[in-house]
């Protein structure tokens, strides 16, 4: 590295200087200054006072940074920190006194005089440090010895002049000099280090950055030094250190979203939109997740650990008629025998206010959870909707440059893997392609009329099988009533599952059927897509009314049959009792010992409910994953492997590879999730269920996906928020919410098993917790709040908070609309200015200079050696009249006048070679951080 | 040196541990004797940094001073340091002009973006595609109506896209 140990070499040169310094005088400079006296007057004096102190104090400000660039080096070159000290010291003293000076002779005429003398000299020492530059470059790259001693030479004449010549200036430096110092050190302090960031060659900006620094070297220790570097070294570090910490971090956040990485894989063959629902199922693992954390934690712990073993309680036995089968397969898969008795379901748990040494109050928390579930769900979902409408909205620089983008950032530069690499290409071009689609879809200009037409006719066909399928539910559930009464032995098979073959039969047509007529609209796919989705939904929640219906009847039917049991066993109890004391003689009757197995129990409904939705999950998950099995990959191991012997091409022709069915996925999903929370508050072991389920599809349905699918025909962007998915999850959730909510409220619980058995209602557990537990002066709280005097002025305030959010919101859409045309507006302005001036011509000229140059020789260079002396001549007098700008504009003139500028004011008080430093100088942004490590991606 | 790049004495010298490592015969450890050393082309676009990179012998050309894409190890730091993450977003925009501009006459015409673009997506676009997309990238950036993309027109489209700055960097 030719300029760090250049900089070695300097080191001692500067010391040898330092020596020199106070016995050195250099005659020439006197004799010069003498003739040149009295040439000028004091008229510029006053003004040049006040940027004076202006510029101290900004001085003060930049003091700090040199300190704190010094601190980063200092780890580094521990060797050169001695020398530095050491001039740092002399500098310092040197510069008070100067500055001392300067301020107590204001009145002294000399000093502007010294100022038009110094130029001279500056000239004359400007040249000498160029050729001296030169000679050591020279001298270092060629390696011959003489040279580089006549360098040195120069070196220690130079230092010994202007340090000399310092000596003297301490009298007589004015503030104007200094101002004019300061500025023009302020400037290459601004050029070395803005230098990084000019698009140079990198030998051009090694020149500028050597003359700069030499520059600043030689004036700066004349200038102003600063308090508080300590502080802002400190601080410039921990800034680093914070966005060092800040990324990794960010890194390890990333690292810690599961499955980022298949679905990153997947979206870059599918696209976004099949990639959408892998998130979308994601997002709902989590909030799984953290509904089987409330269940788990909140109700089937405490009472595993806590409450009464299995075999202690009736509700926690298996029925002695029942143990023989208990074990079998068939019966635990129908969730009976030891299932239907375990922690998995309602009845399993007891109705103990408290259980445990924590007095847990275990029917409470139930009832909590099962309703914070709900309230739980409805808040992320609705929050995740909220923020998704957040981030939709500000997309108002969209489709700007959409296909510029994409063109020209969308590979990342970071990735040095190959399958990485590959997955990058396959997804761009996915991209690619979702784009075109959009765009021809814009471009797409087609009678409307008959569009129209068409989009009408087809959602009235739609209508129409809709309205069908769902007169066919009804009447098949009608039916099916119709046979419950009647007796089982005299239906035939058919009408014995009449309605659950109606149902699959209705989900096999319907939804091609739906796709069918959807191809007559001819809508975007992503619009299509929504509709699709909507229709099925529509024919979905036939399915979910009828199952429903079954099971209300069940419940009926079994609440029947319990009341009828729970009379039959008070009458047991009673005859017990009176036989008991009649035959005793006594009143304290024992309770009857009958073992557990043998009570007679009722019907116990909830659980009934609970295993009906078990199952069906179950029933679902096996359908689901069947047909992956059956419909993707055994198709595709036929379609692939039987290509070779077949009639017609597989492949291409009409089995081919399955598509990725989204809506019908998507609404899987979230019917699956409708049927959790109605099943949770039966079947607390339910959510666990899921949370495999979920885990266990997103491996098996991206491994799918990946092995035995093909895109899309017309891959389609997903819309950035899928608020639709969530807008149908939310409507499901509130249909789920219905009917648990209902039995909460209205129908009375098993008396003989469960957490809320012997209770009138299940929400009785918190009245009795209010009156027992909790302090009265709350109780009556309570019952002024839920007095309805309270309530209508309640519900009367959140109408009107409802209003007035609404017209808000109203109001800022509005302003939202007014401020993207003010923005459109501002465009097109900037587009016609930007056409009428050529504003970056400074930028078009430094790309000129980057055009390969086939000679080898950097044009900068050439100018800076052939031109300059003649320039710095003519120009050096005026030189701190074009200063300003010069900086930022950073070419061609501009590189002489700097040059004329280093040169102009050859007394700094100290004399610092320009080498040790060479880093020092570092500009105020944070500079690298050390240790990165690569990253693919 | 460090002044010129936004790198660390540190970082430079590892840098120089890699340039070194390229062509261990042909890269001397000691500058003392300032010697003329450029790596061709072919050695620098074989690290794994860029190895990847599709555009990889554009960004090595755009670099070099004779446009062949031969390195002096001043430029090769030049390089990194432009793609590193501390590069200013107008530097980087800048070189990124260059790098995609394929037949190197300052402005970005339709044949540059079908070589972009064809390198992007490995040529499994068809060609109406790719022409639609060219013709549609050109439409939106172009400001001043010359059918081809010029330095302004480029920066004013790359200042805002939000994504550039995040993958237009090399960490090495």
């Amino acid at each position: 590295m030719p300029p760090k140990k250049k900089s070695h070499a300097a080191v001692e040169v500067d010391d040898v200087g330092m020596e020199v310094d106070a016995v050195s005088e250099d005659d020439s400079e006197e004799e010069a200054r003498r003739k040149t006296k009295n040439r000028r007057a004091k008229a510029q004096r006053k003004p040049k006072r006040v940027s004076d102190d202006e510029e101290e104090e900004e001085e003060e400000d930049e003091a700090p940074k040199r300190k704190a660039r010094k601190k980063k080096r200092k780890p580094q070159d521990s060797d050169e920190e001695e020398d530095e000290e050491d001039n740092r010291s002399v500098k310092s003293k040197s510069s008070k006194a100067s500055r001392k000076k300067a301020a107590k002779e204001e009145s002294d005429e000399e000093s502007e005089d010294d100022k038009k003398k110094k130029k001279n000299g500056g000239k004359a020492v400007s040249k000498k440090g160029k050729e001296e530059q030169n000679d050591k470059k020279k001298g270092n790259a060629k390696g011959s010895g003489g040279k580089n001693k006549g360098g040195e030479k120069d070196k220690k004449k130079k230092n010994g002049n202007s340090s000399s010549s310092s000596d003297d200036d301490e009298e007589s430096m004015s503030e104007g000099e200094m101002a004019a110092l300061k500025e023009e050190v302020e400037e290459k302090k601004k050029l070395i280090a803005t230098l990084r960031n000019k698009p140079w060659r990198m030998q051009r900006r090694l020149i500028q950055l050597k003359e700069a620094q030499e520059f600043v070297e030689k004036f700066e220790g004349a200038l102003g030094k600063g308090k508080g570097r300590k502080w802002y070294a400190y601080k410039v570090m921990m800034t680093k250190k914070l966005i060092k910490f800040k990324r990794d971090f960010e890194n390890f956040k990333t690292a810690c979203i599961p499955w980022e990485r298949k679905i990153k894989e997947v979206e870059s063959h599918f696209g976004s939109s099949v990639a959408s629902y892998f998130i979308f199922l994601r997002w709902m693992y989590g909030l799984n997740l953290v509904l089987f954390g409330f269940m788990f934690g909140l109700v089937v712990l405490p009472e595993i650990l806590m409450g009464l073993p299995y075999g202690s309680l009736p509700r926690k036995t298996v029925p002695r008629e029942e143990q023989a089968t208990a074990m079998d397969y068939a019966v635990l898969f129908d969730f009976n025998g030891y299932c239907k008795y375990s922690f998995l379901f309602y009845g399993f748990y007891n109705s103990d206010r408290m259980i445990g040494v924590l007095k847990f109050r275990l029917p409470l928390s139930y009832l909590l959870v099962g309703v914070g579930i709900f309230g739980y769900s409805l808040m992320v979902v609705i929050r995740t909707m909220a923020r998704n409408a957040n981030e939709g909205g500000d997309g108002a620089e969209e489709g700007q440059f959409t296909f510029s983008w994409k063109m020209f950032t969308s590979w990342d530069y970071l990735i040095g893997n190959p399958e990485t690499a590959d997955n990058k290409y396959a997804s761009i071009t996915t991209s690619f392609k979702e784009s075109i689609v959009d765009e021809q879809e814009n471009q797409k200009d087609e009678n409307i009329h008959l569009r129209r037409f068409l989009r009408v006719l087809a959602n009235f066909l739609i209508l129409c099988s809709l309205g069908g399928s769902g007169f066919l539910i009804y009447f098949v559930v009608k039916r099916s009533q119709d046979f419950a009464e009647r007796d089982n032995d005299e239906l035939s098979w058919f009408e014995k599952n009449e309605v659950e073959f109606v149902m699959s039969l209705l989900g096999l047509v319907c939804p091609p059927l739906f796709e069918t007529i959807a191809e007559l609209e001819d809508y975007h796919p992503r619009i299509a897509l929504k509709w699709q989705l909507g229709r099925i939904f529509a024919l979905f929640l036939g399915n979910l009314y009828t199952f429903l219906f079954a099971l209300f009847d069940e419940v009926t039917a079994k609440l029947e049959k319990e009341k009828s049991i729970k009379n039959e066993t008070i009458w047991a109890l009673n005859a017990y009792y009176a036989n008991y004391s009649s035959f005793y003689n006594t009143t304290d009757v024992p309770p009857p010992d009958v073992h557990p197995a043998d009570v007679i129990r009722g019907p116990c409904w909830e659980t009934g409910v609970g295993i009906e939705f078990v199952k069906l999950i179950v029933s679902d998950m096996q359908v689901t994953y069947l047909t992956i099995l059956i419909g993707d990959f055994v198709r595709a191991v036929i379609v692939r492997f039987l290509n070779y012997c077949w009639c017609w091409d597989l492949e291409a022709g009409f089995p081919s590879y399955g598509e990725f069915d989204i809506s019908g996925n998507v609404l899987g999903l979230i019917f699956n999730q409708g049927m959790i929370w109605m099943g949770a508050f039966y079947a607390p072991g339910l959510v666990g269920l899921n949370v495999l389920r979920l885990l266990t599809s997103m491996y098996y349905q991206c491994w799918a996906v990946m092995s035995c699918n093909v895109p899309h025909e017309r891959v389609f962007k997903a819309s950035r928020s899928n608020n639709f998915y969530m807008g149908l999850l939310l409507l499901v959730l509130f249909l789920s919410l219905l009917p648990v909510v209902y039995t909460i409220m209205t129908l009375p619980p098993s008396f003989d098993c469960g957490p809320f058995s012997g209770q009138e209602k299940m929400y009785d557990v918190v009245m009795e917790t209010i009156e027992n537990d909790l302090p009265s002066f709350i109780g009556n709280i309570f019952t002024y709040a839920t007095n309805p005097g309270l309530i209508m002025p309640a519900v009367l305030l959140m109408v009107l908070a409802i209003y007035y959010l609404n017209a808000v919101s109203k109001g800022y859409q509005q302003a939202n609309l007014d401020l993207k045309r003010k923005m459109q507006m501002a465009r097109d302005e900037e587009k016609n200015r930007r056409n009428n001036k050529d504003s970056t011509n400074q930028v078009m000229k430094d790309l000129e200079a980057l055009l390969p140059n086939k000679s080898l020789i950097p044009p900068p260079t050439e100018e800076d050696e052939l031109e300059v002396p003649d320039v710095v001549v003519e120009k050096s007098s005026k030189s701190p009249k074009i200063k300003p700008g010069a900086v930022a504009n950073g070419k061609g003139v501009n590189l002489q006048k700097e040059v004329s500028l280093a040169a102009s004011n050859p007394r700094g008080p100290v004399t610092r070679a320009p080498g040790p430093r060479g880093g020092n100088a570092r500009g105020p942004q944070p500079g690298p951080e050390k240790g990165r490590g690569r990253s693919a991606r | 040196m460090q002044d010129c790049t936004f790198f660390t004495r540190k970082e430079i010298l590892r840098l120089h541990g890699r340039y070194h490592e390229l062509a261990p015969h042909l890269v001397p450890m000691d500058y003392t004797n300032d010697p003329e050393c450029k790596l061709p082309l072919a050695l620098i676009v074989n690290m794994p940094e860029l190895k990847e990179n599709p555009f990889r012998n554009r960004i090595v050309e755009s670099f070099s001073e004779d446009g062949m894409g031969n390195l002096s190890f001043n430029e090769f730091v030049d390089m990194f340091s432009v793609l590193s993450e501390m590069a200013p977003r107008e530097l980087k925009a800048i070189y990124a002009f260059k790098i995609y501009d394929f037949n190197v006459d300052n402005y970005l015409c339709k044949e540059d973006l079908e070589k972009t673009l064809n390198k992007l997506t490995k040529e499994e676009l068809t060609p109406e595609e790719v022409e639609l997309v060219c013709e549609k990238s050109i439409e939106e950036a172009d400001l001043d109506g010359d059918n081809k993309l010029s330095f302004a027109d480029f920066e004013n489209m790359i200042t805002r896209a939000p994504d550039f700055l995040s993958t237009f960097h090399i960490r090495i």
